[in-house]
């Protein structure tokens, strides 16, 4: 039994907010954060002096965004500007929430990356392997591709299907950052960025902030909109062996299905109940490994899975329904996190899902998560 | 010539000294834990295995199977421009852990997962060897 069982369906996301995305060269992260804070208050109606819990993530320093939002919360907490952080707040608000430490909990992450030119490799993220000259988590995601290509007869046209489907997602997301069509052939023929990959298989690099405001389900009975559940939460970190950075050469097979299992089992579901699947994806091929971890396919068999559109809005499993890190937003599963919850209230316009009850989050990388959301 | 290399150097410090001074010999080596035996790359403190402190380098045969290799046809060091495209491998020793390294003669024919490879060193500076890998 999953020892969080007692949390299942006990914590509730009432607001979500975000900013558009971008490039904001004149725009300062705490803005972004404070427009995105501004947009999830007004979606739950809380007032926000009742927020008594702050969890900041990516922002340069959490007193000053309390100070800019005007709040004194009782509980806080600040987290790096790893994707895998966003499982991993989510988890931490619902345990303050349940162990009454804060009442309501407002996470808040932002990102300027974009017009402050990150480039998420070199001398920005120094390795042992630098003089070597591997640096990038897209190289490390390519090595892996490399391998599930020699291993199981994957092909580039089929890692195709991930990044297309996505954007066909974002072409029906009117806040969606990338909207033009793309086709396999173009995926295959764009420039090289780390062979196997091309620029089609990287997340995009945006500015923006997202804010998720989370309460009990009782407290959540009050508020504007109906909650949506967090039913189950999985987690299994992979540290031991992680001397190449965002590198497994088992693709987190067995964290993935852990996490999944503990999740699934949380929130009395399975696989076959989930009507979307928010899936961290900053390089094409983590979506192959979390299907196959996930169970949705056999292993070394996500390749075929994925063709003929799988995961388009209308697809056998509707993925990143906003266009994910590869067409939407890069917010580091912030986003995801958000869709999930705008799925579940039937928020979607033409990229809603048809009686959408379950929605899962998923993020392979060494501190791999999931969470599933229902309607409350 | 040496002295204008400006590609990115190791930063050696005390954990990871062994290593380089052997490479310099044209060894490869493994950080072996004394007293569980338990082996790891690159350089721990303390054993992952045991925890303890009693931590040496120790020579392997520089023989193993490749695992991935990479071509980057992006810099992210402006050193590494007039070379791309560049490959990137990774190693499985027959000794232990993965290793990170390049090809030493350009990118092996037929390269394929699991083909036996093994290591050859290149003097980059007086002070510093890098490891490079090739079909054994």
């Amino acid at each position: 039994m999953n020892p969080m069982q007692g949390l299942s369906n006990r914590i509730a996301v009432v607001g979500v907010g975000n900013t558009p995305y971008g490039d904001f060269p004149a725009v300062s992260d705490y803005t972004l954060g404070a427009e995105a804070f501004k947009a999830a208050i007004a979606d739950c109606g809380l007032n926000k002096n009742e927020i008594d819990g702050l969890l900041c993530c990516r922002v340069p320093f959490y007193a000053r965004m309390g100070e800019i939002l005007g709040l004194n919360p009782r509980w806080t907490m600040t987290l790096p500007g790893h994707g895998r952080m966003s499982g991993i707040a989510i988890a931490e608000a619902m345990l303050a929430l349940e162990t009454g430490a804060a009442n309501h909990v407002a996470l808040i992450y932002t990102n300027i990356g974009r017009s402050r030119r990150m480039n998420y490799g070199g001398d920005e993220s120094a390795s042992f392997w630098d003089p070597w000259g591997l640096t990038s988590p897209g190289a490390s995601h390519a090595l892996m591709f490399r391998m599930h290509m020699e291993r199981y007869g994957t092909t580039t046209r089929q890692l195709a299907e991930v990044s297309v489907a996505f954007r066909n997602n974002a072409i029906l997301n009117p806040d969606a950052v990338m909207r033009k069509p793309i086709t396999i052939d173009e995926h295959e023929s764009i420039r090289r960025i780390v062979e196997p990959l091309g620029l089609l298989d990287y997340c995009l690099i945006n500015d923006g902030a997202v804010c998720m405001i989370l309460t009990t389900r009782e407290r959540a009975a009050d508020l504007k909109k109906p909650p949506v559940l967090i039913s189950g939460v999985g987690a299994r970190d992979a540290f031991e062996r992680a001397a190449i950075g965002n590198f497994d050469p088992e693709f987190w097979y067995d964290e993935v299905r852990e996490a999944g299992s503990q999740a699934y089992e949380m929130a009395g579901v399975t696989k076959d109940d989930v009507d979307a699947l928010m899936c961290y994806d900053n390089f094409s091929p983590t979506v192959l490994f979390s299907l196959e971890g996930l169970g949705f396919c056999g292993r070394g068999e996500a390749g075929s899975f994925v063709e003929n559109g799988a995961l388009g809005v209308h697809g056998r499993l509707p993925t990143n329904t906003d266009g994910g890190h590869l067409s939407n937003s890069y917010m580091q599963g912030w986003a995801l996190n958000v869709e999930a919850v705008r799925q579940l209230r039937g928020e979607c316009g033409e990229r809603q899902v048809q009686d959408c009850e379950v929605v899962q989050y998923i993020a392979a990388t060494p501190c791999t998560r999931s969470i599933i959301y229902t309607k409350g | 010539m040496m002295n204008s290399y400006d590609k990115p150097l190791p930063t050696i410090d005390e954990y990871s000294k062994g290593y380089w001074a052997l490479a310099r010999q044209h060894r490869l080596s493994v950080q072996v834990c004394r007293h569980c035996g338990h082996r790891h790359f690159p350089a721990s403190p303390v054993c992952p295995s045991c925890l303890s402190d009693a931590q040496a380098w120790e020579p392997v045969s520089g023989h193993g199977t490749l695992v991935s290799w990479v071509t980057f046809h992006r810099a992210y060091w402006n050193a590494f421009r007039d070379e791309l495209p560049y490959h990137v491998c990774v190693v499985q020793l027959d000794d232990g852990p993965l290793v990170v390294g390049n090809f030493g003669n350009g990118i092996p024919e037929n390269v394929k997962m699991g083909m036996p490879m093994k290591v050859q060193f290149e003097d980059v500076t007086p002070d510093v060897s890098l490891a490079r890998f090739v079909p054994a």
